[in-house]
């Protein structure tokens, strides 16, 4: 079918004849385009080459990780009418919304920014920030709190410095400004993301079921809103530029970096909600996200099963002469698009006017199904909405086992002639590994963020996970976040990688306390196109939605962030997962940090007995190799389970999860709260080949916990009832110093020593000189 | 000698504290504003005279360190050389 082309653009520069090298720049292929024109029945004008081109990329239309994706679980098995069911699922809206009961509901979700934080780490984060909040308030909820999940090169180079520095501050920046607190995080440092940081940022809301809102275009005649900030030149064509490798060149890419202004957020998310409060006023609604205007028409109309028609001269401008394909490719921030109930015009423009922000009346809902765009009057762009979403192209990509696993899983300590620990190695191993940039103490970070704002933390930044008490109506429950991913587990075994990022990140929610309820991921790998980047990727959405049908958490939405790849190749796969979990009672909170002396300290999940991939091999030995630490699912549950019934037993005074460093850094990082403890430790009853994975190894499955004398035995036997190996190591002193007796010997520290290797060692690497 | 560098946001950037200047003329009645951009002067005294060494010394120094050029553009001038 062929149709009739569209006028000329106003702006003549816009009428060029699409050449090859213009299909080529817009990031599509040949065959692509080829569709495009079949779509169109005709050949597309600029302005429709470039909307096709921001909407057919990987950050809008997940072309190359949709088939992978519809493997996650988004229902839960255990949900009742009460609790738990997942009210909007993943991939229907800009957030998935789950019900936590009476008649309240949380919205959340992780997103990237990782390539505008690449090229401005300050703006490119603080927009991240401001991103997701905007996703969240969009459905019709109050944001309460934020987290994120940040990956770096090694904290020894002046560019990790610079890239941490100016991301810190432009998450502090947005975070603080617009008054949602930032209550925990992950941060790892690894050369593999050198010169292309990871920035995840997570926004968690609340809301009432009955205020659940959608982003649909529906209802013929009904008008379309433009609200909030004016559109500038700012980030043109950032969704096409989040889908392109880095590469020296990226710097010219520059003015695809926008600005963000968390007070003018600050405006409008109060005037959303106040909007969005009044019944029947809103039909739906979206944030201009990437591909702004664009994304938030066809999306909308594509949703409703609608076509929307706008008038560009209506949208307010903060720049004059603007064409159109710059209008619909700007991602300036703050702006969000307003379906509203006709007639009611008059109300949605007087609760802007009060917050002194945007309200322009820019289209209207129709029945064509068609995204129809004019400027001066004239049709710019006419493109079937749904071309641009459901039917957008979906590849099956090769996938071919990277050649260096053989040699990586084929390695064992004893064939790689690895001498073993004596005393003096294992004495000044401790205090390397806890001044290690991705096991120190994140106080540099975290202390730049508001973590108190609204009132609700309860448990800090540094715990195991944060907890935060939600006030709803008149009631108020407690929830736990935490992020998780070791993207050096992935690297060496991409699907057991990810199931440990997930169960590592349940375990470190049992023990604050929580039940895990539902999880956002977001999947951070290299350019698909090459197969042994889609291997890892595959391989780790296996491995995530495995673990997600094991322990019944759904996926209520993510976020895919592929081409992370600078000159020296692509990063590890890092499948970072946020899960949220839910705390029965206040009392059931357990914090990481040993509380009483003459308590005792007891390992669940016996002793670690694996090297592969940990922290101690990288810092030591200089190796990134091995196999990633074994998972057994069914004993993960048993532990899990138990450890959370002996916490609202009321028999466990703290809790700490095993991780990056092993057995002694735990037991460390017990001991580092503000009760300034000591602690008395024998392993020399606990059997291990070797002495390094004994103490520095990273297996799985393994939680440290303070009992109290009295609750020794109750402990002790509920575990031997559930299967669940557990071991008394040790008690707690008031003592200023850990000593650990072991088989070849007693080692000894000052506690006040390894504190301030562990509290420490990030600031000190961020000193500027000549500033006290 | 004495040099000024100017710091200014580049037009195609969003200033929000330009913004917020421009709605406090307003609001305390300065009628026909049409935008209200905000930079920052840099001064420096230094020892010498105007030279092309100096200058292209002066305009490496504010890419890398007196301005962000992702965002801001900047020009400088010398006074007394």
């Amino acid at each position: 079918m062929k149709s009739a082309e569209l006028p000329p653009n106003p702006d003549p520069v816009l009428n060029q004849p699409i050449t090859p090298e213009l299909i080529k720049k817009h990031g599509l292929l040949p065959e692509e385009y080829d569709q495009v024109c079949r779509h169109l029945g005709r050949t597309p004008s600029l302005t429709e080459l470039g909307i096709f081109s921001v909407m057919w990329s990987e950050h809008c239309a997940y072309k190359n990780t949709r088939p992978l994706l519809k493997g996650f679980p988004t229902e839960k098995r255990g949900a009742t009418a009460a609790f738990g069911r997942v009210l909007v699922k993943a991939g229907e809206e800009n957030a998935g919304i789950i019900d936590v009961g009476d008649g309240w509901a949380i919205a959340f979700k992780i997103e990237s920014h990782n390539h505008p934080s690449a090229i401005e780490p300050f703006e490119g984060a603080a927009t991240g920030v401001g991103g997701i909040i905007r996703d969240i308030f969009t459905m019709g909820a109050r944001p309460v709190l934020l987290t994120n999940s940040l990956r770096f090169g090694e904290l020894d180079s002046p560019v990790t410095k610079r890239l941490l520095r100016g991301v810190v501050a432009g998450i502090a920046h947005y975070g603080n400004c617009v008054g949602v607190p930032t209550v925990a995080g992950d941060v790892y440092f690894d050369r593999s993301y050198e010169g292309n940081p990871l920035v995840n940022a997570l926004c968690l809301g609340t809301l009432r079921h009955d205020q659940i809102r959608r982003g649909k275009a529906t209802g013929l005649g009904n008008p379309v809103y433009y609200v909030g900030a004016a559109t500038g030149r700012d980030g043109l064509g950032g969704a096409a530029f989040a889908s392109k490798e880095l590469s020296a060149e990226s710097s010219s890419d520059r003015p695809a970096v926008q600005k963000g202004d968390p007070f003018m957020e600050k405006l409008l998310i109060e005037a959303c909600l106040e909007m969005m409060a009044v019944p029947g006023l809103v039909v739906g609604i979206q944030d201009m996200g990437a591909a702004g205007l664009t994304c938030s028409t066809c999306e909308t109309a594509s949703r409703g099963g609608a076509g929307i028609e706008i008038e560009l001269d209506q949208v307010p401008q903060r720049e004059a002469g603007m064409n159109s394909y710059e209008v619909m490719l700007s991602e300036s921030q703050e702006r969000m698009l307003v379906i509203v109930q006709k007639g009611r015009e008059r109300e949605i423009e007087e609760v802007f006017a009060k917050w002194d922000l945007h309200a322009a009346h820019v289209g209207t809902v129709t029945d064509t199904g068609r995204m129809v765009v004019r400027h001066h009057g004239v049709v710019v762009a006419d493109i079937p909405a749904t071309a641009l979403t459901d039917n957008a192209p979906v590849y099956h990509r090769e996938a071919r086992r990277p050649a260096y696993l053989d040699r990586t899983s084929a390695w064992t300590p004893e064939g790689s002639g690895l001498r073993d620990l004596d005393l003096e190695g294992a004495r000044a191993t401790l205090p390397r590994l806890l001044a290690l940039p991705t096991i120190a103490s994140k106080r540099w970070i975290y202390r730049q963020y508001d973590h108190m704002v609204q009132h609700g933390t309860v448990v800090l930044p540094g715990s195991d996970a944060g907890v935060v008490r939600l006030r709803l109506g008149s009631s108020e429950k407690f929830i736990a976040i935490k992020n998780d991913c070791n993207g050096r587990y992935c690297y060496l075994n991409p699907r057991r990688g990810a199931l440990i990022a997930m169960v590592e990140c349940l375990r470190n929610l049992v023990c604050s306390g929580a039940t895990p309820l539902a999880m956002t991921d977001n999947l951070n790998f290299g350019n698909p196109y090459k197969p042994e980047n889609f291997y890892q990727l595959k391989e780790c959405v296996e491995g995530l939605a495995e673990a997600c049908r094991y322990f019944d958490v759904p996926v209520v939405g993510g976020n895919v962030s592929l081409y992370n790849e600078s000159p020296e190749g692509a990063i590890d796969p890092t499948p970072t997962v946020s899960v949220v979990g839910f705390i029965e009672k206040e009392a059931h909170i357990t914090r990481q940090f040993a509380r009483a002396a003459g308590s005792r300290l007891v390992l669940l999940g016996g002793a670690p007995t694996e090297l592969g991939g940990s922290q101690f091999l990288g810092a030591v030995h200089g190796l990134k190799t091995g196999d990633a630490p074994a998972v057994d699912l069914d004993g993960e549950k048993r532990l899990q389970d138990y450890l959370l019934g002996q916490i609202r037993k009321g028999r466990i005074l703290a809790a700490h999860d095993l991780s990056e460093g092993g057995l002694l850094v735990g037991i460390s990082e017990m001991l580092f709260g503000t009760e300034k403890l000591g602690a008395e430790v024998d392993l020399s009853g606990l059997g291990s080949l070797r002495m390094d994975a004994l103490l520095y190894g990273e297996s799985q499955g393994r939680v440290l916990v303070e009992v109290a004398p009295g609750d020794l035995a109750d402990v002790a036997a509920d575990a031997s009832l559930s299967a669940v190996p557990a071991e008394e190591i040790g008690t707690f002193r008031q003592s200023a110093t850990l000593s650990v007796a072991t088989s070849i010997g007693t080692l000894d520290w000052r506690v006040a020593d390894l504190r301030s290797e562990w509290e420490s060692s990030i600031e000190r690497a961020m000193k500027r000189p000549g500033l006290g | 000698m004495k040099i000024k560098v100017f710091v200014t946001p580049k037009r195609n950037v969003l200033d929000p504290q330009g913004v917020a200047v421009g709605h406090a003329l307003e609001s305390l009645g300065l009628k026909g504003l049409k935008g209200t951009r905000v930079g920052k002067v840099v001064e420096l005294e230094v020892d010498g005279a105007d030279s092309p060494q100096l200058r292209s010394q002066i305009d490496k120094l504010c890419r890398d360190l007196l301005s962000n050029p992702v965002i801001e553009d900047y020009h400088y001038e010398i006074a007394g050389g």
